[in-house]
């Protein structure tokens, strides 16, 4: 019998949503550098508008080079199809705006990304979406979390940056309950290491700046739909389900039952928001995503020998890396992540605050600065910089503390960055010997 | 909008314009796991040029409720009871695959209601490969395989869509994911066992165009032959308009291809 062909992830890294430019026969991808393109004439372009025809009319709504890397991505998490944005946070907004306005709720988990708790709890509720934060192991709590008026529930694949794992067959199971759906930001883990919408996540959202470009040269990000999620028999969707004035009168569902959201999230929230990405951006993700399952390979194997190495010393009090049997999560990650749970992890110093000063100012070869996801390795203090707007109370939930230190392991010699490590620990010992 | 056909609601898409039975019908009729979505493109071009469109969901698929349909001889019999029911007396049918053979045995039982013809990726007779009907009946998530691969060109499997952002066989899979259990089993079955095809073809006697994909696996080009010379009373012959590039799954592979040939059809003397 003849079985299907299905592409392995290193085919579609390196050509999903790209075939060779018809018109010069260029092989990479083309950036087209455009605000606009020509319509052959006016029925042509009336066409285009009326959606009879597909195509590009607005580089604000879709670019060619953007719909290489949104279909990449598309093709990589299994989905439907993609947007790119101009990042992490635009998608993360774009995402809610879809589906909800003044009034809407939202139940999160509390172990988020200091500038997604940040627009959930501080930004968000100034234009009617609030949002219940709850502890992400705790499937009681967010059930009792769920109101009239929620309409998302949102979780990371690895909880930045206490890296607690989200058990996404169990939040979607309790998302779908409610006739909910269920959004994984899958930053850290990428494709190549967890696909969310296989494990019951209807949405998927990645801050492309991170690990998909890994050269950390562009900022973007990527909403992707699973298309399982039926939005009508929901009925808690109206800018789905319901004639939208704004877009000829449209009924998303209708005109596309499986990609409706997309097709609001296009039409509406990237036309009127306009947080679009540059085509350079996308070219420059898309370079960086060709060669993504070798690097994440590397990522996890170097981010083990360091995690290892760390939990070993006598000045670390505490390493949080789901790979090592001490992690609370570290089951779960067997299960969810069996290929690896990534390359950002976190420990605690001994000796607080200015061990952790010392042991930054100690590194050579760790870059300090606020980005995971990079080649290059790097650290940083959340509580002084990542985290710094969160209260105390609401970092301790978050699982940080005041001598947190977060990787991101990148991929140069093992060896070097241990040494590396090892330099900065030294320079942290002298400050807790005194 | 809704029409209760056979006393079961049905759901009609009309291409984004109010249905309009003054203007020229066109029904457009999807193929086997589908429902109306797969027209998107071609039902809003037609309907925004002066076709009244109605792109049903076939019973039990999609929106509309009822069991399905066994045979392509009570399809045929609802498509009937939809212009009935939707107060239309003359129109021109398009069909998808399965929908193709709808259409072909609708305009062969009902010769004075039906203007022009349109069948997409069709072959009369219409075998299915024993696989994918037995996937079809116990491994749906394999069928949904099989129809994908043999659907899609190789470059649309993964290269780029003509719908910017969107995966044409992600889509395709979700979409058949979607009809609920047996749909898919019963069209398939319906095709293998519809055996009229060509003495169908034999009594069409209005215009009629055939849209082959160029590098469609499913209904190659070769095996529409037996269904072009059946079509031998149709005026001028039936008329092949090849498809560059297509598969099988043409509407959403070439979609300003197919939007073409059907409006330059429809509109044609």
């Amino acid at each position: 019998m003849t079985q299907p062909k299905t592409f392995g992830p290193e085919t579609l890294a390196l050509h999903a949503g790209q075939s060779p430019d018809p018109a010069f026969g260029a092989r990479a991808a083309p950036i087209y550098f455009t605000t606009s393109y020509v319509f052959p004439d006016t029925d042509h372009a009336a066409e285009l508008f009326n959606l009879e025809r597909p195509g590009h009319v607005y580089t604000r709504i879709s670019n060619p080079t953007n719909a290489m890397l949104e279909e990449r991505i598309a093709a990589l998490e299994g989905g439907v199809g993609a947007i790119a944005v101009a990042s992490g946070q635009a998608a993360l907004h774009l995402a809610i705006t879809t589906l909800m306005g003044t009034g809407g709720h939202i139940v999160a988990s509390h172990a988020l990304y200091g500038g997604s708790h940040n627009l959930l709890a501080y930004t968000l509720p100034r234009f009617g979406i609030t949002t219940t934060f709850v502890d992400p192991h705790d499937p009681d709590a967010w059930r009792a979390a769920v109101r009239p008026e929620t309409r998302l529930f949102f979780g990371e694949s690895l909880g930045n940056p206490g890296l607690d794992v989200l058990d996404i067959p169990a939040v979607a199971d309790i998302a779908h309950a409610h006739r909910l759906p269920l959004l994984v930001d899958a930053t850290l883990v990428t494709p190549c290491l967890q696909r969310p919408l296989a494990l019951g996540a209807d949405l998927v959202l990645h801050s492309a700046t991170k690990f998909l470009g890994g050269h950390g040269v562009a900022v973007g990000g990527l909403l992707v739909d699973g298309g399982r999620f039926d939005w009508e028999a929901s009925g808690l969707f109206p800018t789905l389900t319901e004639p939208y004035d704004g877009f000829h009168g449209m009924d998303f569902a209708e005109e596309s039952p499986i990609a409706a959201f997309l097709l609001r999230a296009r039409r509406e929230g990237l036309r009127d928001f306009g947080a679009c990405l540059s085509p350079m951006n996308a070219f420059q993700i898309l370079q960086g995503m060709e060669t993504l399952p070798l690097r994440m390979r590397a990522h996890v194997a170097n981010a083990r020998k360091v995690a290892e190495h760390l939990a070993a010393h006598p000045l670390v009090a505490h390493v949080a890396w789901p790979g090592l049997a001490s992690h609370r999560d570290h089951a779960l990650a067997a299960r969810l992540l069996p290929d690896g749970a990534g390359s950002v992890l976190s420990f605690e110093l001994k000796g607080g605050r200015a061990a952790g000063r010392a042991f930054i100012e100690g590194l050579r070869v760790f870059s300090h600065l606020a980005n995971v996801g990079d080649a290059k390795s790097l650290v940083i203090h959340p509580a002084s910089t990542t985290h710094f707007r969160m209260s105390a109370q609401d970092l301790a939930a978050a699982g940080i503390g005041e001598g947190t230190v977060r990787l991101s392991v990148g991929l140069e010699s093992v060896d070097d960055l241990i040494e590396d490590l090892n330099r900065g620990l030294y320079a942290a010992g002298r400050v807790v010997q005194g | 909008m809704e029409l209760s056909v056979n006393d079961t609601p049905a759901y009609l898409y009309t291409g984004g314009r109010p249905f309009d039975r003054q203007l020229p019908v066109v029904v457009l009729i999807h193929g086997a796991g589908h429902d109306h979505s797969v027209w998107n493109y071609q039902a809003r071009r037609l309907a925004h040029h002066g076709f009244a469109v109605l792109a049903p969901d076939l019973p039990g698929h999609g929106r509309s409720q009822g069991s399905p349909l066994p045979t392509i001889e009570a399809l045929a019999d609802w498509v009937e009871a939809l212009l009935d029911a939707a107060g239309v007396v003359h129109a021109a049918l398009a069909g998808h695959s399965m929908g193709s053979l709808v259409a072909l045995q609708t305009a062969a039982q009902a010769p004075a209601r039906i203007t022009k013809l349109i069948l997409i990726g069709s072959v009369a007779p219409m075998p299915v490969a024993p696989p994918l009907l037995e996937a079809a009946a116990h491994a749906r998530d394999a069928a949904h395989g099989m129809i994908n691969q043999w659907s899609y060109t190789p470059a649309s499997q993964l290269g780029a869509s003509p719908v910017p952002g969107i995966s044409l066989t992600g889509l395709n899979q979700r979409l058949m994911e979607r009809q609920r259990a047996g749909v898919l089993a019963n069209d398939l079955a319906a095709c293998n066992a519809y055996l009229g095809g060509l003495d169908a073809a034999a009594r069409i006697a209005v215009p009629c165009a055939m849209l082959c994909g160029e590098r469609d696996q499913m209904t190659p080009r070769k095996a529409v032959k037996p269904l072009q010379e059946a079509l031998a009373k149709v005026p001028g012959g039936a008329r092949m308009i090849v498809i560059k590039g297509a598969g099988h799954a043409m509407m959403a592979e070439a979609p300003d291809a197919v939007g073409d040939a059907m409006r330059g059809f429809l509109t044609s003397a």
